[in-house]
């Protein structure tokens, strides 16, 4: 299911500091035409079908396309991805549609305070089975019982 | 030869530190975590080296709709078992115990970070993560799946799990004043050797996914958490499908090259894992078997796991009954192989049963659940149903073997042979650091480590914590080493992009850049990889057989690629990440081939058969099966490792296998 880029919708996100499919893309694929300022992908048969460039899209100019070898043409999955949940779209051969709506996280984005309330350990204690969690807690990791 | 005569030379950027993390995925961003909480106190230097970007990178990067190890109510000694019975009795006991003892701590800090998990409340009902239960550090009780899963809306589990990371990395910042310790879209390729000390990591050199720049990373402790190995094999979809991997694509096996090109010891790399999947998008299964409790028939209506069990006991015993997933998949071939398929999931009777005590609210909701399960993790399978017109509650699903997969963290147990707990590792599984390989300073985790599988994304980011901890010792004791290596920084970026300078002094002599004689493009040579490890060392066309004879030749022609991979050429950055890749995936397809060879028996009926040898032997192969090249002749050396049970051999339930 490759991802493809609306031509009319793509500004190759000038005015922001990176082209966003292309930041975020795990497989490298989608590449940004300098020349028209528009994003493509440069190698849809490596194309996990993730959905990361079609949800980070800010102009939503992406979605995907069934993989030709072998998906019956037709239907359409879209997301729409806010702070706190995502909204699914599904759209079938036969025009039947579907939407879901499901949490995505419980907090803020960029909120997470990594070690907030939890136990420091002390580092000369470091030989001691458990994580910094458990060591700093004083708790005993368990043993396999002979 | 280090000048570039054709590709403008890189810029090389060297960078010291004094822990290096290969790698973005849960792993690496578990240690992390880990390591900066203890490192911090030392003023160690700690950076990630992710080849994406770490929001979205590694196997999780698409979300996940369950955790798929979280211990709760139950003992490590049971998860041993559950492991031991699933991977057909060969699995390091110690790591498998030593992992169910921490894996409950890092699923509690996902929910404190926001991961929504699914609860059931005090009336035993089940809520998904929209509900304000209690957490599960607060003894809030998860819903369970199976005996080890619980549900979650995982859609944004990695970004959360990245935010964490990120921050931990930027409070190691605030404490050394390094200016940059996360590097993304750098791919690190070859790990640098200590030119004085013998079988000593001392860092590792890669390139710019973006620029024309070579890295080159000095370290005292190095880990190379870079996930397990996808299309080594013919892909069932040979299009644009073939991307639609069940395992993620980006997956090169770069763990297992480097780690063997290093002279670390690799174990059980014989093992595969083939999982039984919705056809074509490789949408998972686990919750349709485990959650709404549906069964998997072939299309005359039979249960494979019963007409074909006495048929599979004789080859294969007592691990018969067991029910591990490589000997339900077997039991589905057989039907397959005498015409029996398609072989349905039946999800439209067994929602209509669960339907039966429901009022329609009730419903609406479970039809959701059905389809997250795809939309969190794997989309497209959302888009298969949605093409052909399939709704769960009314039609069945076809259900398919997949081509193979190495990978060391799901239900599988490819990887690396490392150092076990010391509070309780037989001595010959303990050499001081937890995780570390058998190559002095250097670690792995999540599907690095072999003879370990089951820890999924939960364990995955624990086992990085683990091994974060250990390297932070690691540092401490040897805090006078200088890293250093024998290549030069030149020689160093010649070698790595050597496929540029090889494309750019040959690609004018012919009018199509494709078609040289001179060199071999990326993804040619991995269409040919392919074909050999399809053909002969038990793909799907040969339906997973293979034998001595057949895995001779496909290592001559291993070989032969392996001599042609000094012609891969590459155009641009972007071929040049294929290109070495595509190196990784040859080097872990050799390993596999080579552990295949030495084991002489059908140990994972359903993922493999030796035709030579169809049956199992407990007697001769109940032993760990490991590797080492000697870095000094690139020669392979393929030997027994004893195996030792740790835990009572008592039968526990079987579970089933998720994603």
């Amino acid at each position: 299911m490759p991802s493809f880029v609306i031509t009319d919708k793509c500004d190759g996100c000038k005015g922001r500091d990176k082209t966003a499919c292309a930041y975020i893309c795990p497989h490298d694929l989608m590449k940004l035409d300098v020349g028209r300022m528009k994003a493509f992908n440069q190698e849809p048969e490596q194309c996990w079908e993730c959905y990361n460039c079609v949800k980070i899209c800010p102009q939503q100019a992406i979605e995907v396309r069934g993989y030709a070898d072998f998906m019956p043409m037709g239907a359409k999955v879209l997301p729409l991805r806010g702070s706190d949940s995502i909204m699914w779209t599904v759209k079938f051969r036969n025009g039947t549609l579907k939407r879901f709506k499901f949490p995505i996280r419980t907090t803020p984005e960029g909120s997470i305070e990594p070690y907030k309330g939890l136990p420091e350990p002390k580092l000369a204690d470091i030989n001691k089975p458990g994580f910094f969690t458990h060591v700093g807690s004083g708790k005993q990791l368990p043993v396999p019982r002979k | 030869m280090t000048e570039f005569k054709h590709h403008p030379k890189p810029e090389i950027v060297e960078v010291d530190t004094d822990i290096l993390l290969i790698g973005g995925g849960m792993s690496a961003c578990g240690a992390a975590y880990e390591a900066v909480r203890w490192g911090n106190q030392a003023k160690m230097r700690i950076t990630m080296v992710d080849k994406a970007a770490t929001d979205r990178s590694g196997a999780v990067a698409q979300g996940l709709s369950a955790i798929n190890t979280y211990l709760g109510e139950h003992s490590p000694e049971d998860y041993v078992k559950y492991v031991r019975n699933d991977l057909m009795g060969i699995i390091r006991e110690d790591l498998v115990y030593d992992l169910g003892r921490h894996v409950d701590d890092s699923v509690h800090l996902f929910e404190d970070w926001g991961l929504p998990v699914w609860k059931t409340d005090a009336e035993g009902k089940g809520h998904d993560g929209s509900y304000k239960g209690v957490p599960l550090r607060e003894g809030g009780k998860p819903v369970r799946s199976g005996k080890w899963q619980i549900m979650i809306n995982g859609e944004s589990y990695k970004v959360l799990v990245a935010e964490a990371a990120k921050k931990a990395l930027e409070e190691n910042r605030k404490i050394t004043g390094e200016a940059q310790n996360l590097f993304e879209r750098v791919f690190l390729v070859k790990l640098l050797m200590d030119p004085k000390e013998e079988n000593r990591v001392t860092g590792a050199v890669g390139f710019s996914v973006r620029e024309n720049k070579v890295y080159i990373f000095r370290a005292n402790a190095v880990l190379s958490a870079t996930g397990g190995c996808v299309n080594i094999f013919k892909t069932r979809s040979v299009g644009e499908g073939q991307g639609r991997a069940w395992f993620p694509v980006w997956n090169a096996g770069s763990n297992y090259a480097m780690m063997a090109q290093a002279g670390a010891e690799l174990t059980m790399m014989e093992n595969r894992f083939v999982p039984a999947r919705f056809k074509d998008g490789y949408g998972p299964v686990g919750a349709w078997f485990l959650l709404f409790k549906a069964q998997a028939l072939n299309a005359l209506g039979e249960d494979y796991c019963v007409t074909r069990l006495d048929e599979a006991r004789k080859l294969y015993g007592k691990w018969a009954d067991k029910l591990g997933t490589c000997v339900r998949n077997h039991m589905m071939m057989l039907d397959m192989k005498d015409g029996k398929g398609p072989i349905f999931m039946n999800t439209h009777t067994a929602m209509a049963r669960l339907a039966q005590t429901m009022n329609p609210k009730e419903i609406k909701h479970l039809e959701a659940e059905a389809w997250e399960d795809f939309l969190d993790m794997t989309i497209s399978q959302a888009g298969v149903w949605a093409a052909n017109d399939i709704e769960p509650d009314k039609k069945p699903s076809e259900i398919m073997p997949s081509e193979p997969y190495l990978l060391g963290s799901h239900a599988g147990c490819a990887g690396v042979w490392v150092s076990g707990p010391a509070d309780f590792a037989p001595k010959e599984w303990c050499w001081g650091y937890d995780r570390m390989t058998t190559v002095s300073g250097l670690f792995t985790a999540g599907d690095g480590v072999g003879a370990s599988g089951h820890k999924f994304s939960s364990g995955s980011h624990a086992e990085g914590r683990i091994a974060g901890k250990a390297m932070v010792r690691w540092v401490l004791d040897h805090k006078d080493y200088k890293p250093s290596h024998d290549q030069s920084a030149d020689e160093l970026a010649y070698e790595i992009f050597k496929p540029m300078e090889t494309y750019a002094e040959h690609c004018k002599y012919t009018t199509a850049p494709d078609v040289n004689p001179e060199y071999v493009k990326p993804n040619m040579f991995q269409l040919r990889l392919q074909k050999i490890m399809d053909e002969y060392v038990g793909g799907i066309t040969p339906w997973y057989m293979t034998s001595k004879t057949m895995l001779d030749e496909g290592l001559r022609q291993l070989v032969l690629l392996k001599e042609d991979s000094k012609k891969l050429a590459a155009a641009d950055l972007h071929e040049l990440l294929r290109a070495w890749e595509n190196y990784h995936r040859l080097w872990a397809a050799e390993a596999h081939a080579r552990h295949i060879l030495f084991r002489e028996e059908t140990r994972y009926p359903g993922y493999y058969y030796r035709g030579d040898y169809p049956k199992l032997d407990d007697d001769s192969w109940r032993c760990f099966v490991n590797s080492k090249v000697d870095v000094k002749t690139g020669e392979w050396k393929v030997f027994k490792r004893e195996y030792k049970q740790l835990v009572q051999d008592v039968d526990s339930h079987h579970g089933h296998t998720g994603r």
